[in-house]
């Protein structure tokens, strides 16, 4: 049986149980099976072949009670991990006895939990959001396969007095799997929260993510999050960040993506209030045959909103990237700015990239600006390097860091920055030799 | 020290250096001088080893050892150092990152030990102070936003860190106001020793009034077409390149 006829079975078990999330998997369950897998016909999904993970036979297996432990998890582990309220999903499914709330402002429930709870209206206008501006089957997949997922917030003028840090854990030690961590985030008035998440298969099977999260960010609240992609070569992803501002507030997102077989994010941030402020950086570094797609979204709804976007890759190898930074300011976003900028090298002739920028304006008073290039590293300056002792190889690795530079200094805890620009340097030096 | 020999080099074809002869011994200074689109910087950057150039004749020995068969790096280990006339801007590396890799390659090239974080610094703040640069430039991007004047002085700055055997300063002097052009002099001078030696290139006297010159070589239509003492320096100054041109353009 294919793979998608076993899911479509799960699921359609899932959608007949009676539970508070029914109705929201029943209409991702007809959305799914309207849209099917994205075919690469698909405007989005045109250079992502991500049907062809289908083909495998994955496992999707969410009541699963897990083999993983605190042991298994430690290769993955964040600077700060013991500080840190931490959430660990294992295929998908949260893992209670390996996460802990530290902070009191956090509150962490199931989805389930929270469709009973004072968060219901909350949780039913919010949760699926994703998927009206992501029309597509991954989407849908997801949204139908609701089971083992979170609900968490932070509570109203609290800041987190620890970060959060997410684990996405997939078991593919004995047959290749399917994981669909879900978490919807709420950050109440003047709350904030700083998050970093990850990403890591255990196993030599193949392993397919399927992530959506979504975020809702209120009148004051300020969002720092990091997600940082060094998954084993073999795993691939769709990891989705759905962020509504529905008040004033700020949002700074930071994507590292240096690892994985197919890796697609879709950061969408909707700009629901006046005077929003956004942020958006990427760094993607890829190497062997790995393919690394950035679709993002700005939705500017309300006048004077300001995003900045701003993402880099260094592609070795017989890599391949896409960037897609779709900007909407809708009729009402008069004195929108926004900012958009791609930026690529090229380091092997076998490496390639797709870079669209995509801008439809509908109001007239708005500044924006997009920019893309896809380059060699400069011929100048590894000379320059070189005239003053530095060998060819540690030139070129240092140019390639200096390139990467202004987007790791968009890492604001240190510890984190130090951890990351390691795995850069040592992409770097490696990518060299 | 550095012996060229009917050195020729082009372009794409192009021929733009047609058989340069210089010798410089350990001690001295030589200025190169010459109107726009000579060569000078063209030589300048055959002697770093710049790959764009293809060499098409002649050669070039430093210290006993045929240049030419090196790369830029191993040249910059054997003692030569280029300060550019366009400084290369490097956003997100700093100067002070670049010179402790670059000062450390050197060394291991060289078959020394590196310098521990102490040993640098001390050693920076050294040269921080003869050339007077601010630290404040030295942690910036690589002359990204820096202005002329602070291009060169870095390149200055660099030049006195890596005590090069043989310096070539690409019109150090452009660019850097008459307190800036005395200091970087000053930083040149003060690495002098009786067994290493600079090349000036520059189109004006004031530079040569503080690194005095022992040899004074114009250069034309890629060849050196008149060599002399720092009077000819003088000299250029007053009369320009009109009966040098007139002399030469068929030659
Ligand atoms: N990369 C290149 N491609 C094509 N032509 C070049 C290149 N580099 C130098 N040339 C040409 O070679 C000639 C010599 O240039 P060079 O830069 O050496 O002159 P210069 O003597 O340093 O001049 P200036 O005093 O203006 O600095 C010029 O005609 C220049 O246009
Ligand atoms: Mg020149």
């Amino acid at each position: 049986m294919s793979t998608v006829t076993t899911i479509k079975e799960k699921m359609d078990l899932l959608a007949a149980k009676a539970d508070q999330l029914a109705p929201v998997r029943q209409a991702a369950l007809k959305a799914f099976n309207n849209f099917g897998l994205p075919a690469p016909k698909h405007e989005e999904w045109k250079y992502t072949r991500i049907g062809n993970v289908f083909n495998l036979p994955l496992q999707w297996a969410p009541d699963q009670v897990d083999a993983v432990t605190a042991e298994d998890l430690k290769p993955f582990l964040l600077p700060g991990h013991e500080e840190a309220n931490v959430l660990v999903f294992v295929n998908g499914v949260y893992a209670s006895a390996l996460s802990v709330i530290r902070s009191a402002s956090i509150e962490c429930m199931s989805l389930e939990a929270a469709m009973d709870s004072g968060y219901a209206e909350l949780v039913a206008a919010n949760l699926g959001h994703s998927g009206k501006y992501l029309t597509d089957g991954i989407n849908a997949l997801s949204t139908a396969s609701l089971r083992g997922g979170v609900f968490l917030t932070v509570k109203r003028s609290k800041d987190a007095e620890h970060p959060l840090f997410v684990y996405n854990i997939t078991d593919a030690r004995q047959v290749n799997m399917l994981s669909q961590p879900r978490v919807l985030l709420h950050l109440a008035e003047n709350a904030g929260l700083q998050m970093m998440e990850t990403y890591g298969t255990i196993g030599s099977q193949e392993s397919f993510t399927n992530q959506v999260m979504e975020v809702v960010v209120e009148k004051d609240a300020r969002f720092e999050y990091y997600k940082i992609q060094n998954d084993a070569a073999h795993a691939s992803q769709v990891s989705t960040t759905h962020i509504r501002q529905t008040g004033k507030s700020f949002v700074h997102a930071v994507t590292i993506s240096l690892n994985g077989a197919i890796v697609r994010n879709n950061l969408n941030l909707v700009m629901e209030a006046e005077y929003c402020d956004s942020h958006m950086y990427g760094l993607y570094c890829m190497q062997g045959k790995s393919h690394i797609d950035n679709h993002t979204i700005v939705d500017n709804v309300m006048p004077h909103c300001e995003s900045n976007e701003f993402y880099k890759g260094i592609m070795g190898d017989a890599s391949t990237g896409v960037f897609n930074g779709k900007i909407f300011v809708r009729q009402d976003a008069q004195k929108t700015n926004a900012f958009q900028s791609n930026k690529n090298v090229l380091i092997s002739d076998d490496a390639s990239v797709n870079t669209k920028p995509q801008l439809e304006i509908f109001a007239d008073d708005v500044k924006c600006s997009h920019g893309c290039t896809i380059g060699r590293l400069d011929e100048d300056g590894i000379f320059y390097l070189r005239s003053r002792g530095i060998p060819d190889q540690v030139a070129k690795s240092l140019l390639l860091h200096s390139f990467a530079m202004d987007i790791l200094e968009q890492i604001k805890p240190e510890p984190l920055r130090n951890y990351v620009d390691r795995l850069v340097s040592e992409r770097l030096a490696y990518e060299m030799e | 020290m550095l012996s060229i020999k009917n050195l020729q080099a082009g372009i794409e074809g192009k021929d733009i250096l047609k058989g340069i002869n210089l010798d410089i011994k350990p001690g001295e200074v030589h200025a190169i001088m010459g109107p726009n689109g000579s060569g000078k910087s063209t030589l300048a950057s055959v002697l770093a080893g710049r790959q764009d150039y293809e060499v098409t004749g002649g050669s070039v020995e430093f210290n006993g050892k045929d240049l030419l068969e090196f790369s830029p790096e191993q040249r910059a280990g054997e003692g030569l150092f280029l300060a550019f006339q366009y400084p290369v801007e490097i956003p997100g590396l700093s100067t002070v990152n670049f010179m402790k890799t670059a000062v450390n390659e050197v060394r291991k090239y060289r078959g020394e030990e590196p310098l521990d974080a102490v040993a640098f610094l001390k050693l920076m703040k050294e040269k921080m102070a003869l050339v007077n640069i601010s630290k404040e430039l030295l942690t910036r991007s690589l002359n990204e936003g820096f202005s002329g004047g602070e291009k060169k002085r870095n390149e200055v700055f660099q030049m006195a860190m890596l005590e090069p055997k043989l310096a070539i300063l690409d019109e150090t002097d452009s660019g850097l106001d008459i307190d800036a052009i005395r200091i970087a002099a000053h930083g040149v001078n003060a690495i002098r020793t009786k067994d290493n030696a600079v090349l000036v290139i520059t189109h004006y006297q004031r530079l040569l009034d503080y690194i005095v010159p022992d040899f004074v070589h114009v250069l034309y239509n890629g060849r050196i077409v008149k060599s002399g003492t720092k009077e000819l320096a003088l000299e250029l100054e007053e009369t320009g390149y009109d009966q040098i041109k007139s002399d030469y353009q068929f030659a």
